[in-house]
């Protein structure tokens, strides 16, 4: 299978063998996790400045003008040159915060997206952490970003800080549920957790169609919900600059700053990344159930570019979104969650498992 | 009704007031007494109706001070001036007549604010735009050597 | 503290639920430097003081020591949105007390240009208020169609938002030869661009459950509150100076007054959208009629009212503006007062705002479209 071709298993393999034939398997583990965790690092931060820019290209594109042009070919210098003057700003501390948390909020959202790239799969062999209850894994330990927001907003003694970090918290514990039950109706379509098993099981076909009406009512609910849980688009009440300044991030300065903005955009990777992964195939190309030489035209293409190029897809949709609609006050931000998006996810699961029971899918 | 009518109307039944026709629409004078249950006839009568409190402001005489009134009715569409002067300069008190229009109790803030014109009875008489400190600067006689460049 | 505390609210006293909030001077969607201050329980407002005054500049005390021509000058700052119809206002009321007759193509002029002013200032409300309910594309949208109008007036009277083309006895200068193509071209654009607006506002779910049945004046309120302008139309209370004491050229033309019943936060900015169609229409039927003429009468060097008082009352894009002279005869008004339209509708907002969310007060605000340095003159 041309698969095979771009499969980086080989790589890491050999890297496996060379460190294991020099060292103790002890010192081998750790130097392997370095590794991998410097280049998730720099994944992070490359990713992270180049969402900026993306992000700030296309809200240009939307509103008839260019966006940045002028530091480096096609400004695409703008984000570092940004992030620099953010590092070198002063770290203002207004006098009667709550010194601990107001310091510590920051880390803990910042942490978070860590986490969870450790289980996604880049390309065919290049996964980090494989366990079997891999999207288990993900919707619990996203859930850890509310205490840093929430932290955020009453740590700055500041009544907006506080109305914003309230809101969002709200936000985003209630749409956790939704994220999770429309990930839990593809598990069920999978029948496993595991996010390698889910993107093999990908190979004939994407989810999204072989589960039809189901994977597509899932499909559009995690993506609402997504974005409502990156606090993004018709959702940022939270950070509602023309009605709360900057809400729970009002009091931050400087490189504590740059965390929180940065998490929010790696948590928007993540959650096109989820989406890719459990309706789009993740790094399978696409297939179509048999037929073999389509297949093999399809399979040219490495799987790391199938990967990125879906993720941005989603990742465009969402900025589409944020850029055309207005805001949702707060009640009904929840109002859609509780009374309409809830009810839908529990009759998806239903109509995902007779499906699934009665063998109704390809 | 029509110019002519409201005049008559008027002096009927407050002989004790100055009413005529002005350059532009028809004027009434009345004493500050009689001030409240005037307006309150004016608002409550269905031949007069006078809803609309279109302006309030104030204006500085030499002796006196004067509140002049701007009242339009939006169901019969006239129109009248009722002028109030206070008794002198120095403690110039009129009444309110904000339970009679809500408007006029920002109006009144304002005049209280610029002139200095005490209002009874207003429920909640602060300055508007300038702090507690500030004299009255729409005052003739308003002397301030860093604001006012005197020519 | 207790006492300061008293001092800032009304006579109410704040419960143990309840905490102030301030919004502003400097907040992006208050339209200007206005302090309201808040009593929230939660995200629900109790109680909304606004602590006007930042930018006062005393305008009606300065007003005192100029010459009427010169007092023209300081009304264009005052509602820079509608400059050129609060010229108009203090010239018709120099005009009229000094029974002076403009010629024909002066009113048409004036009226034409007034109408392109109520269009830039719809323009830019919609823009900013779809800004403050989070559809951020709108603002560019909304700009990009307004410098063309703002071209047409750089080119005949050299400024773009704050005109001083209107001089007691007509205008400053004489229109560009280029200006009714350019108006007549401007106009065909902008027919296009008014459904795509609907398109992407007023037709979009999400502003629509923003907006219906939030903040609701009755009728009643509205004349009690003295609210004019689109915001008073909306509540039914109709009071367009233009159709009941027309000035200019508006005794010559055919058009609806825009008027709704409900009151609530959608009908206002439905009203504002039909007054752009209005706009529109005023102007198609004036356009190609304008007389041959004189474009001003010539006054006396020195203008001097006679004794007396003088009211003019014209139509802004907000309301009601006028214009109150008290003249001693002599070149300087004894006494100007201005009647301004952003004054009687910000405080009817404490009336309307209560029991709503923070998010329904933004919308509120919104749709109240209010310039501060109307209101604070």
């Amino acid at each position: 299978m041309a698969l095979e071709k771009y499969d980086f298993t080989p790589i890491t393999q050999s890297i496996h063998e060379g460190l294991i034939s020099n060292m103790s398997p002890l010192l081998t583990t750790i130097v392997e996790w370095t590794i991998i965790g410097v280049i998730y690092l720099l994944f992070v931060a490359v990713f992270g400045l180049l969402l900026v820019y993306v992000e700030r290209k296309v809200c240009a594109a939307f509103q008839q003008r260019m966006g940045p042009m002028r530091v480096g070919p096609w400004g695409l210098l703008q984000t570092i040159a940004d992030f620099i003057k953010l590092l070198m700003k002063e770290l203002i501390t207004p006098k009667s915060v709550d010194k601990f948390l107001y310091n510590l909020a920051p880390f803990i959202v910042i942490i978070v997206p860590f986490l969870t790239i450790s289980v996604i799969p880049f390309g065919p062999g290049l996964q980090a952490l494989d366990f079997d209850i891999g999207i288990f894994f993900v919707t619990a330990v996203s859930s850890v970003g509310v205490i840093g927001v929430l932290l955020a907003g009453w740590a700055s003694n500041n009544k907006y800080s506080l109305i914003g970090g309230m809101r969002s918290g709200a936000q985003i514990v209630s749409y956790e549920l939704s994220v999770g039950m429309s990930l839990i109706t593809m598990v069920i379509l999978a029948g496993t957790m595991q996010v390698s098993q889910i993107v093999a099981l990908q190979r004939d076909g994407w989810f999204l169609f072989k589960g039809h009406i189901p994977a597509i009512i899932a499909f559009f609910v995690f993506v609402i919900a997504g974005t409502a849980e990156t606090n993004r688009g018709p959702f940022d009440l939270a950070e509602a600059e023309s009605e709360l300044t900057a809400g729970f991030h009002t009091e931050y300065s400087g490189i504590k700053f740059a965390f929180f903005f940065l998490a929010e955009y790696i948590n928007l990777f993540i959650v096109s990344a989820m989406a890719t992964i459990v309706f789009l195939g993740g790094w399978m190309p696409f297939h179509f159930g048999s037929w073999e030489g389509f297949n093999g035209v399809m399979d040219l293409i490495p799987g790391i570019i199938w990967f990125f190029a879906k993720v941005f897809g989603i990742i465009f949709l969402i900025m589409w979104f944020k850029w055309t609609f207005p805001r949702l006050r707060i009640d009904q931000i929840l109002t859609l969650e509780w009374k309409y998006l809830l009810p839908i996810n529990l009759f998806n699961i239903l109509l995902m498992a007779t499906v699934v029971l009665l063998g109704w899918h390809w | 009704m029509t110019n002519e009518q409201l005049i008559e109307h008027l002096s009927n039944a407050y002989p004790d007031a100055v009413a005529k026709i002005g350059i532009q629409y028809p004027e009434i004078i009345v004493g500050k007494e009689m001030l409240h249950a005037f307006m309150l006839k004016l608002k409550s009568d269905p031949t007069l109706a006078f809803d609309y409190l279109v302006c309030e402001g104030g204006v500085d005489y030499p002796t006196y001070m004067q509140v002049v009134y701007h009242l339009e009715s939006t169901t019969h569409k006239h129109f009248l001036v009722v002028k109030c002067n206070t008794e002198n300069r120095e403690t110039p008190a009129l009444d309110t007549v904000s339970d009679i229009w809500p408007t006029a109790e920002f109006h009144e803030r304002e005049i209280f604010d610029l002139m200095g014109i005490v209002f009874n009875n207003h429920h909640d008489l602060r300055r508007l735009f300038l702090d507690d400190s500030w004299g009255f600067p729409l005052r003739k006689d308003y002397k301030d050597d860093i604001h006012v460049v005197e020519r | 503290m207790a006492e300061i505390i008293e001092k800032l609210v009304t006579t109410d006293e704040i419960k143990a639920d309840e905490y102030l909030v301030n919004m502003g001077p400097q907040h992006p969607s208050t339209h200007g430097v206005l302090r309201l201050l808040l009593k929230l329980e939660g995200e629900i407002v109790h109680n909304v003081d606004p602590h006007v005054g930042y930018i006062h500049s005393g305008i009606e005390k300065m007003t005192e020591a100029l010459s009427y021509p010169q007092l023209i000058h300081l009304t264009d700052r005052m509602d820079y949105l509608s400059s050129h119809m609060n010229n108009e206002a203090v010239c018709l009321c120099i005009e009229n007390a000094l029974q002076v007759e403009v010629p024909e193509r002066v009113k048409y002029i004036r009226t034409i240009f007034d109408e392109l002013q109520r269009l830039a200032s719809h323009q830019l409300w919609w823009c900013a208020s779809g800004m403050d309910l989070g559809a951020l594309t709108a603002f560019f949208y909304g700009l990009r169609d307004r410098e063309d109008i703002l071209d047409i007036f750089e080119e005949t009277c050299g400024a773009r938002l704050t005109l001083n083309y209107s001089v007691p006895g007509g205008v400053m200068f004489d229109l560009h030869p280029n200006f009714q193509r350019r108006v007549k071209d401007f106009i065909k654009k902008f027919k296009k661009k008014i459904p795509e607006y609907d398109t992407l506002l007023t037709g979009n779910v999400i502003f629509q459950e923003r907006s219906k049945g939030v903040g609701i004046l009755s009728k009643e309120d509205a004349i009690a509150f003295g609210v004019t302008g689109p915001t008073g139309r909306a509540s039914g209370f109709s009071c367009d100076i233009r159709k009941h004491h027309p000035y200019s050229a508006y005794p010559l033309v055919n058009f609806n007054e825009a008027m709704g019943s409900d009151g609530d936060t959608f009908t206002r900015w439905k009203v504002r959208m039909d007054e752009m169609w209005e706009s529109i229409s005023i102007i198609e039927q004036l356009i190609d009629n304008i007389p041959e003429g004189d474009y001003a009468v010539k006054m006396k060097g020195v203008i001097k009212l006679p004794e007396g008082e003088f009211y003019q009352r014209v139509e802004t894009a907000r309301g009601e503006f006028g214009v109150f002279i008290v003249s001693d005869g002599k070149k300087n008004p004894y006494r100007v007062k201005f009647r301004s339209p952003g004054f009687s509708n910000l405080f009817a907002i404490n009336h309307i705002a209560k029991g709503w969310k923070i998010a329904d007060l933004v919308a509120i605000m919104a749709t109240f479209d209010l310039v501060i340095p109307d209101i604070d003159r």
